[in-house]
């Protein structure tokens, strides 16, 4: 059983970086060149042990995995709860790799050197907060990583941003925690209440309050909501989505190609593990809702991004799109829609992680990120050209590449139950195809002017950093088996979880012939 | 017919508390006054070995109440319990803090001397007193103690605004012990005596209708205005403000601390500990005081361009959070299991005292520097100028706002679990936004301190007594929140409480 090793990994891979960020913090003012030397060893240390993880992770177990628990707040029923499934495991290795990744290769351009050491500690701290999130078990452990996180990266966006940048962090953080503050109420009453409905006792462990407590259908849809707000604003669907075009303008590239990699999926985490796991019923119940805000959400990004003139911005509206379609794949209840949606989360995360990077080093070399400004690049710059169609196609969803596999599996799985919503999101793919390549078109073709004329091609360390977002993109399109062999156990479980508690059936490909009028029934 | 009086038997070392801090007051005066000036940072060490001493005392006292369970002292005139002791320590470990700080701030001033610290002394000992009075009047003399002590601090700065606030205080601050001592009276008419023990046993051993009810209603009235003035609860916090922004930091700090923390002993004697039976009265009252500080104080704070005038806010905005944790200790109050209300609002009390009073030591350093001014902008660069200090600030300033891994985080956590265990959604989902609304404030004077372009280049010099405060109160900061259960561990005990 590969639960039962004895090094307590995923305590490590919360701790190491929360360890490294405290020795940045403490390494000498005078040596700025010790805490980026800590801050790579540490985070390539935890890329490490995810991967490490990945290899030892058993694909046909459907539970949770490398599972450490410890007494924390005995007073409150609160310990230190973690495990991994297949649905946050591909989710923690995305994590483990993505941080080293921009800590090695994104320059922070800072003009004196000293302030490195702020900047890798946050960073690191972040790492932390976002893999206590993915892995935690415990309510109550899980609300403090969440809330965590939005202190490093309101110094982040705050600190090394670009010209709007305190605005934007004060929005992002004041946003999110509005958000959190429903949360932690909910965690509260949900805590409380399934003490008096059946558990008989105070604890904030996720799964023995899943397992264990029935709550009234109407409590359970207020507690619901009480998570659900938190974890809408996080993803963000769509009319609490404002903050996001400004954070992810606005952040420095390292902290664009966090948010947009891993710390989005929080909230679509969020309503996987919480909302439909907790609160199998109320996630039932207000599946139109989401369904209808996930398909606005779908195409009022696609229209938004078509309409940006600025680079960074159209990436981020994107943003809003493709989590349109991740939320979509969650509320579908189908075991090939959720499948598809832990996959899109990595496969955004991959390839908008990819596409902020590589905007970050048009920004960087030309100090703008005006699509008006720019033309012409392929001419001089073939290679980078190069790297930008893929990742670009990437996030358009062509197949052969990741995009396609999440994208359709969703779209197909979703077709079962939620055929009408499908339809319309559908023709989100159509669009973002359109404002991609219209982007690409305008930037890349074309004569290039005077100051464009001068644009440098991709540099080796550059490549280098850009590899294995390609090599991802690459494998994953064209062999998904291994990711979703290893998925699939996890959300076959969860199907089953909210199957037994709510009666819902899940429909069958075959069933549907014979009787479609009642195959989104229960 | 004359009865002889029979001295009550004293338990002397359970006063132990008390008197120290007593003759350390009495002693800085005195040998103050014959010797001649004693070296620098003196005054402020005894005054801060002074209230240690008091509050490690209080910790043995603990451990005697924990083996041989709660009591009465001096003829019931004060409890001998552990709720008595856990307001000891608070403010025991608050008046440290603050004389610590004083040293700086009074250093070549008139002030510089024993005479401060003396007062400081007595009025933590007032502040005990209340945290520990078995009977009301008692508690008013506590009260008073400690209103005096801090009216002649709040004016001890010869300057306009410090004399303003001193005034302020004074005659507001009597106002409200005029009307906290009528209530006082109108209560003894209503139940007969003015000990807590005697009044809970009245009313468990009368049927309603033979109670003067009116009396007590009208009594319990007026003991809420007076005590919600104590507390600087919206609407009775008009005066805090004025009061927090003239008055020395030194003196606010202490305030905010000491004496918040004293008069919620106080409002959870007189109401949960003495009034259980008035619960479903009383209740509404504070669920009413508790939603008008959180959005009054936290929607006032973000306006303000004066630091100190901000924390004033967000104090009343604390004690907005205090009084969700009142509301809930009242749903069951008096009963067999009475539920983590009384706890939770003890232990965001013992952790507020500490943080504030941080908060307020890095407002002097910084104000000192910039010729006094505590506006917002001499805040700008901080970061760039003192990052250890800025770090430390952040710290407070985060925990004040309740970010998790941080002592107000579990503060926060405490009342509002104490609040959705007794299904009050309303007040603890208002209480949770309010505190969004109070993170912007803490965000502005962080967003100074970091990202502002410095107006000052000079690095503020910190004096190292005024540091060892600061990293003290960081230090807990972090460490209560990264292990809440240090201090969770051992206040279950407060609950069982003596009357």
């Amino acid at each position: 059983m590969h639960g039962a090793v004895d090094f307590p990994l995923l305590s490590m891979l919360v701790l190491v970086p929360a360890i490294g960020s405290l020795l940045v913090a403490l390494s000498p003012r005078r040596r700025p060149e010790y805490a980026k030397l800590i801050a790579t060893v540490t985070s390539v240390g935890v890329g490490a042990m995810s991967v490490w993880m990945l290899r030892a992770f058993d694909s046909h177990s459907g539970g949770f995995q490398f599972v450490s628990r410890h007494p924390w707040i005995e007073s409150w029923g609160i310990s230190w709860h973690l495990g991994v499934d297949g649905i946050s495991l591909f989710l923690v290795v995305l994590t483990g790799v993505l941080f080293p990744l921009a800590i090695v290769g994104i320059d922070p351009h800072n003009d004196d050197p000293r302030r490195d050491k702020p900047y890798f500690a946050w960073l690191l701290l972040l790492e932390a907060g976002v893999m206590g999130s993915f892995v935690s078990l415990d309510l109550f452990l899980f609300f403090v990583c969440f809330e965590i996180v939005l202190v490093p990266m309101y110094f982040l966006i705050g600190g090394w941003g670009y010209e709007g940048r305190v605005g934007a962090a004060t929005k992002f953080f004041l946003y999110t925690m509005l958000g959190s503050a429903f949360m932690l109420v909910s965690i509260l009453a949900t805590v409380f209440i399934a003490s008096a409905n059946g558990l008989g006792r105070i604890t904030f462990d996720l799964v023995e309050l899943a397992e264990g407590a029935s709550f009234a259908a109407s409590t359970g849809r207020w507690l619901f909501f009480g998570f659900a707000i938190a974890f809408a604003v996080k993803v963000p669907v769509f009319p609490l989505h404002t903050w996001l075009p400004d954070a992810h303008t606005q952040a420095p590239t390292a902290g664009s190609v966090v948010l947009a990699g891993v710390m989005l999926k929080l909230g679509t985490y969020g309503f996987l593990r919480f909302g439909l796991y907790l609160f199998p019923e109320a996630a039932r119940w207000s599946r139109p809702l989401w369904l209808t805000l996930a398909v606005i959400g779908i195409i009022y990004g696609a229209i938004a991004a078509t309409m940006q003139g600025d680079l960074k911005r159209l990436v981020a509206y994107s943003s809003v799109a493709h989590l349109g379609f991740i939320v979509l794949g969650t509320f579908a209840f189908t075991s090939q829609a959720i499948t598809g949606s832990v996959m899109q989360m990595v496969n955004h995360g991959v390839s908008t992680g990819a596409l902020f990077l590589m905007v970050g080093m048009i920004y960087e070399r030309r100090h703008t990120r005006q699509i008006a400004d720019l033309r012409g690049l392929q001419h001089v710059a073939p290679v980078f050209a190069a790297a930008f169609t893929v990742v670009m196609l990437s996030s358009i969803g062509v197949p052969g590449l990741n995009g396609f596999v999440g994208e359709y599996l969703i779209l197909i799985g979703s077709f079962l139950t939620a055929r009408w919503w499908v339809v319309v999101a559908a023709t989100g793919v159509i669009l973002a195809a359109l404002y991609l390549l219209w982007a690409y078109q305008r930037v890349f073709h074309g004569e290039p002017d005077e100051e464009n004329r001068s644009f440098p091609e991709l540099r080796w360390k550059e490549g280098l950093v850009l590899l294995p977002f390609i090599g991802i993109i690459v494998f994953t399109g064209i062999y998904p088996k291994p990711m979703l062999e290893r998925i699939e156990p996890a959300v076959h479980d969860l199907i089953e979880h909210v199957s037994d508690r709510t009666g819902y059936v899940e429909p069958q490909p075959a069933a549907i012939s014979i009787d479609d009028e009642h195959g989104e029934g229960e | 017919m004359p009865e002889q009086f029979i001295a009550p038997s004293i338990d002397w070392f359970a006063l132990s508390p008390y008197l120290v801090m007593v003759a350390g007051a009495l002693g800085l005066l005195v040998v103050g006054a014959l010797t001649p000036r004693w070296p620098r940072g003196l005054y402020s060490l005894v005054s801060a070995l002074t209230a240690t001493s008091a509050g490690v005392l209080a910790v043995f006292i603990w451990n005697d109440v924990a083996e041989m369970g709660p009591g009465t002292l001096v003829g019931g005139a004060l409890s001998h319990d552990a709720f008595a002791q856990f307001v000891t320590i608070a403010v025991c470990a608050a008046t440290a803090l603050v004389a610590l700080v004083t040293d700086a701030e009074v250093r070549g001033t008139v002030l510089e001397g024993p005479e401060i610290h003396a007062l400081l002394l007595t009025a933590a000992t007032g502040a005990m007193v209340m945290g520990a009075s078995n009977d009301l009047i008692v508690l008013f003399l506590g009260l008073e103690t400690l209103s005096l002590a801090l009216y002649v601090l709040a004016a001890s700065e010869r300057t306009a605004a410090g004399q303003e606030a001193g005034m302020k205080y004074f005659i507001l601050g009597g106002l409200a012990s005029a009307v906290f001592l009528y209530g006082i009276a109108l209560l003894y008419g209503g139940a007969r005596s003015t000990n807590l023990g005697e009044i809970v046993a009245r009313f468990q051993s009368t049927v309603a209708l033979e109670r003067n009810d009116s009396l007590v209603l009208a009594g319990l009235a007026l003991l809420i205005v007076g005590l919600g003035f104590k507390v600087a609860a919206a609407p009775f916090h008009v005066w805090s403000p004025d009061v927090y922004q003239g008055a020395p930091t030194h003196v606010t700090a202490f305030m905010a601390s000491v004496g918040k923390a004293a008069a919620f002993a106080a409002m959870l004697r007189v109401l949960v500990i003495a009034l259980p039976f008035h619960r479903d009265d009383w209740r509404p009252v504070i669920w009413v005081l508790a939603i008008a500080s959180l959005v009054i104080g936290s929607t006032l704070a973000v306006v303000q361009t004066d630091v100190k005038r901000m924390l004033a806010f967000s104090s009343v905005s604390h004690a907005g959070f205090l009084l969700v944790g009142v509301e809930a200790a009242g749903h069951r109050a008096g009963e067999q299991i009475s539920g983590d209300g009384l706890e939770s609002v003890l232990v965001y009390l013992a952790l507020y005292s500490v943080l504030v009073v941080g908060t307020f030591s890095i407002v002097a350093v910084v104000s000192r520097h910039a010729g006094g001014s505590t506006d917002i902008s001499v805040f700008a660069g901080l970061g760039r100028r003192r990052p250890v200090l800025a770090l430390a600030l952040t710290i407070l300033l985060l925990a004040q706002a309740g970010v998790p891994l941080t002592s107000g985080f579990v503060a926060k956590w405490g009342v509002i679990q104490s609040a959705v265990a007794e299904r009050s959604y309303a007040i603890a989902i208002i209480a949770m936004v309010s505190a969004v609304i109070a993170a912007f404030l803490y965000l502005r004077i962080m967003v100074s301190a970091w990202l502002a372009d410095p107006s000052e280049v000079e690095p503020e010099p910190v004096p190292a007594m005024t540091g060892v405060a600061i990293a003290l109160a960081a230090a807990v900061t972090l460490v209560v929140g990264v292990y809440p259960e240090l201090l969770l561990g051992w206040t279950d005990a407060v609950s069982n409480f003596a009357r």
